[in-house]
């Protein structure tokens, strides 16, 4: 009898630790990306807003692709994380990585007061209940303007990141390098989360919550504790928007800021991670090519090309292109088929 | 101080016209639909365009304003928005603000980016005073006309056979398929009534907010979806009392404390929600 | 993950790098950056109206160079603003930022402009403080003092004794209520109360209730370009005008983009402002006929003239530098620079880079049967009154 289980137990243990473990594919993506920033020095601005918007929508992906949880208010907590961050430099205390952890703490702190309030409701009051924090929390700013400079904004500047990087105009690459292994730091730990019996338990509770509680799985806290978490994440996101751009404003809290976080991650496909930064990437270079060429109506392309995404379907059209594009970089096409 | 109370009532009435349409498909539908501005924008531009360059009317405009939104509106249903109301919530938010992504530029494009007006006739311009107390007329109609809407459309749901059949169809739309009701008709010609709405809602609002500009879309739907959460799913009745209350507290919460502002809304939305998540009017059942 | 998405990679790497400018050692981009789309929409476009007009008028070549005008939408937020100067900077070599339709925006691009050493040209915001943020800012449009600061001294001298103020809440309003307040009440005027409404809510209608139970003689009203309408109409509305409530304000609020269609609410408005569509001179109707017929009648407000003159600008500091398109050279040149600009006589002050222009008041009319911001009295050669006082 104890053999058995234990027979199962060591099964399910390989199982679990084989899915840690990274794939060859993985490591090629990073090391991909990692050279994309090294490669194109005069488009690290952009890479750099690549990178951190793909943050925020892995952010998203922890409440929504693991625990089944929709959000409308994302950006309250990019937007706090940005102002605490943006606060302390403009009182002097401009050291980048202090700047995270504070943006960071003091978002997940928000996303843990109001966890509770998701814990009733169905998805429609869910959005509306974290679409109304955020645009309090927006009007607040606005209302604060002695400590955020209201409808101004806050301008302020950075010291060196760890002291030697200078991360304004002039190490623009810095900058991008510095979002880059925040990235990469918090994606490893979220992907262990995922992994973890944490992450498994949340998985239950997305399939069918009733059930899980039914299994003795305490659903209540777990979905406060990956919403802090999550809460925490879009805050580090803000921080380093406000840290690499040494400005904020009263748009941070937007309710278009979590449009955007949401739909990026939706492009890319929710629920293993990688999506929001892919889906950023895309949603990203294609804004920025296409409102190049026409900056008033590039809106509409986008806007067309959701449409196209949800009538087409998102998988095939990802096929779609996928085809396309093997024919014009057939080797690359070639490795994806094997 | 009567006078903001009426104006508050007024702005209230103008959101409901805005929003009823969006109560019915989100709240009875169970459809997100975020481009509903989108109508009240068309019905806006209509009614300004009607005037500006064919020179019509204020009070002709007003049945166009209806009618144009609601023809799109059939017309979509058919060809888009119906295979997505089995679709998961995610897929509609995203549909939909792909379309209003869409609508904008095209407004901008054709139409360019400052504001139109719509001229408001003599008669209904400027303001009088009743017992000491001033009363802008335009508001007075705007009350006038949202109110008979409102009771039109209340007796509409609950006392036509149709009301009964959309209620059925939104219950059980197998069951009512069943039982020989036309969902699909049903269903259609429901939103092309909401949509119709919101166009009446742009029309009458243009004058209020300061004409009608590409941005229009994004600008009401805050206020649109906060009137139906509030509100509930209780159809029109919610609606209806989400949008005064919504109303006159932003109204009067300006003029008496303008420094807080915009807060109290999302105030009064958040504590609403946290008291009641199925909103002030529901059904209870959190449908 | 799948291995797909690895083609997705390459495909967007491709993307990235296919997208640099295509320059070479003649041009010269100068990057312009708007809000094109969203809530100030209108102030972009014409913008990038009047830039193309001057480029249309003058031809793309100056000095042996080539002009690419580089048009790039911010939405209007600030971070996406530095992202894009930053791009503009660093991926296509812009000899030259242009642009900026709030306060915040400018000031987001002020330290590229200092740390890259390039001249940030402002055509539209118009807080009097922006130019100090980075010795590389030069200014085309205006500033709130400037306007604000005249309106006050015809309102003492016209009979107006109690004023309301009504400033949207953000720094060109706050401007505006300082200006406007400490003028008038040094020159013994009464403000009787100072209203800040928010920058996005639209409704003025409970500010101005406020406003009729005041009773004041005039109202004095500073809001962005493209919110004049709203705030017309709900004067109106109000019974304000029959209140015998005077209207006065900055230029901002009977802008020429709208005037025309706010319809008889505007009429008897009087504003002081630096550019009229109106303005009678050679230049200005030249301006306006051509602008009109480019644009399929729209009529130029002063946003177009700013970033046409910011084009000027720029052409005759490259004439005057001989071609030479680096960044000092170029601040150089402008600086005390003085020409004929379709508003009247124009010059940049050299100590404060912020423009010298002629002030007017004006009074909205019926001329040949559209509405018009018609100049009556001109202050000649106003130099912003918040730097001029620390000088």
């Amino acid at each position: 009898m104890s053999g058995a289980s234990s027979a199962v137990a060591r099964r399910i243990e390989a199982h679990l630790a084989r899915r840690r473990r990274w794939r060859a594919i993985e490591i090629v993506f990073w090391l991909a990306a990692l050279g994309t920033i090294l490669a194109f020095p005069s488009r690290a601005a952009l890479i750099n807003e690549i990178v951190i918007a793909g943050l925020f929508a892995l952010s998203l992906d922890l409440i929504l692709g693991l625990a089944g949880i929709v959000s409308l208010g994302q950006a309250a907590f990019l937007g706090v994380g940005a102002y605490a961050a943006a606060i302390l430099a403009s009182k002097d205390l401009g050291d980048p990585t202090l700047g995270l952890a504070v943006g960071a703490l003091a978002a997940g702190a928000l996303g843990f007061v109001t966890a509770p309030l998701l814990l009733r409701g169905a998805d429609l009051a869910r959005l509306m209940v974290t679409l109304g924090v955020s645009l309090m929390l927006g009007e607040l700013a606005n209302r604060s303007a002695w400590l955020t400079g209201g409808a101004d904004g806050l301008n302020f500047s950075m010291s060196p990141v760890l002291g030697l990087f200078p991360i304004g105009f002039t190490g623009q690459r810095n900058a991008a390098l510095y979002s880059f292994v925040v990235l990469f730091v918090l994606f490893a730990l979220a992907r262990r989360l995922r992994q973890s019996p944490f992450g498994l338990a949340l998985a239950a509770i997305r399939e069918n919550r009733l059930r899980a509680g039914a299994l003795g799985i305490a659903t209540g806290w777990r979905i406060v504790a990956i919403y802090t978490v999550s809460a925490a994440y879009a805050g580090a996101a803000g921080a380093l928007l406000a840290q690499t751009t040494q400005i904020v404003s009263l748009d941070l809290f937007d309710f278009h800021r979590s449009a955007d976080g949401l739909l990026m991650l939706i492009i890319g496909g929710a629920g293993y991670l990688y999506g929001g930064i892919i889906g950023a990437a895309m949603f990203i270079v294609l804004r920025d090519v296409i409102s190049a060429a026409t900056p008033e109506y590039w809106e509409f392309w986008i806007g067309l090309l959701l449409v196209a995404l949800v009538l087409v379907g998102r998988e095939r059209l990802r096929d779609i292109v996928l085809s396309r594009a093997a024919l014009v970089w057939p080797k690359a096409a070639g490795r994806g088929a094997a | 101080m009567l006078t903001i109370l009426f104006d508050g009532v007024a702005y209230g009435m103008l959101l409901f016209v805005l929003a009823s349409g969006l109560s019915v498909t989100l709240g009875l539908m169970n459809f997100i639909n975020l481009a509903h501005g989108a109508f009240a924008m068309v019905g806006g531009y209509v009614t300004a365009l009607l005037m500006e360059r064919l020179g019509a009317p204020f009070l002709v405009t007003l049945p166009a304003a209806f009618l144009v939104p609601a023809i799109l509106g059939i017309v979509l249903e058919r060809t888009l928005y119906r295979r997505l109301y089995g679709a998961s919530p995610l897929d509609q938010v995203l549909f939909t603000i792909g379309l209003v992504l869409m609508a904008m530029p095209i407004a901008d494009y054709w139409l360019g980016a400052e504001a139109r007006q719509v001229h408001l006739p003599d008669w209904l311009s400027g303001s009088l005073s009743l017992y000491g107390v001033g009363i802008s007329r335009y508001r007075l109609f705007i009350v006038g006309v949202c109110g008979a809407i409102a009771a039109a459309l209340q007796i509409f749901l609950v006392r036509t056979r149709f009301g009964a059949q959309l209620r059925a169809a939104v219950d059980d739309a197998r069951v009512a398929n069943g039982l020989g009701i036309d969902v699909d008709r049903i269903f259609a010609i429901t939103f092309a009534v909401g949509s119709g709405l919101a166009g009446l809602g742009g029309a009458l609002a243009a004058d209020v907010v300061g004409g009608v500009d590409p941005s229009f879309p994004l600008k009401f739907l805050v206020a649109m979806l906060i009137v139906v959460t509030i509100g509930g799913s209780n159809g029109i009745l919610g609606a209806l009392f989400g949008a005064l209350l919504l109303g006159v507290l932003d109204v009067a919460g300006k003029y008496y404390i303008p420094s807080i502002g915009a807060f109290i809304i999302y105030g009064v939305m958040v504590a609403t929600l946290i008291v009641r998540p199925q909103g002030l009017f529901s059904r209870g059942d959190g449908r | 993950m799948t291995a797909r998405t690895s083609t997705l990679c390459v495909a967007l790497a491709a993307l990235l790098a296919a997208s640099p400018a295509l320059a070479d050692d003649n041009s010269v981009t100068i990057g312009m950056i708007l809000p094109m789309t969203g809530p100030s929409a209108s102030t972009g476009k014409q913008e990038k109206a009047g830039a193309e007009l001057y480029l249309q008028q003058h031809g793309d070549t100056v000095a042996g160079k080539t002009i690419v005008l580089a048009v790039k939408d911010d939405t209007g937020a600030a971070d996406v603003t530095k992202r894009l100067a930053q791009d503009l900077v660093a991926n296509d070599h812009a000899a030259a930022l242009m642009g900026f339709g709030l306060t915040p925006l400018a000031l987001a691009a002020a330290p590229i402009a200092t740390e890259a050493k390039v001249p940030e040209i402002v055509t539209a915001a118009a807080t009097a403080s922006i130019t100090e943020k980075s010795p590389f800012i030069v200014r085309t449009s205006f500033t709130l003092p400037q306007a604000s600061a005249p309106m006050a001294q015809w309102a003492l001298n016209n009979g107006v004794k109690k004023v309301v103020t009504i400033v949207t809440d953000y720094g060109p309003g706050v401007d505006a209520e300082k200006w406007f307040g400490e003028t008038f009440e040094k020159g013994g005027g009464t403000i009787v109360e100072r209203i800040r409404a928010p920058l996005k809510n639209p409704d003025f209608a409970p500010f101005l209730q406020r406003v009729a139970d005041d009773k004041p003689d005039a109202v004095f009203v500073f809001v962005p370009s493209g919110f004049g309408s709203v705030f017309m109409k709900q004067f109106v509305e109000r019974g304000l005008d029959k209140a015998g409530v005077k209207l006065i304000g900055t230029g901002d609020v009977t802008d020429d983009d709208q005037l025309a269609d706010i319809g008889d609410a505007a009429l008897g408005a009087v504003t002081a402002h630096h550019y009229s569509a109106a303005h009678d001179s050679p230049e200005n109707k030249a301006f306006v006929a051509a602008f009109e017929k480019a644009n399929a009648g729209m009529r130029p407000n002063f946003m177009a003239v700013a970033a046409y003159d910011g084009m000027d600008l720029v052409y005759r500091a490259l004439e005057k530098t001989k071609g030479d398109a680096s960044g000092p050279a170029l601040l150089a040149a402008m600086k005390g620079m003085s020409w004929t600009s379709p508003r009247g006589p124009v010059s940049i002050d050299p100590e404060t880079r912020d423009i010298v222009q002629n002030i007017y008041v004006r009074k909205v009319e019926k001329t040949d049967g559209a509405l018009y911001n018609v100049e009556f009295a001109t202050i000649p050669d106003v130099k912003d009154p918040y730097k001029a006082g620390k000088h």
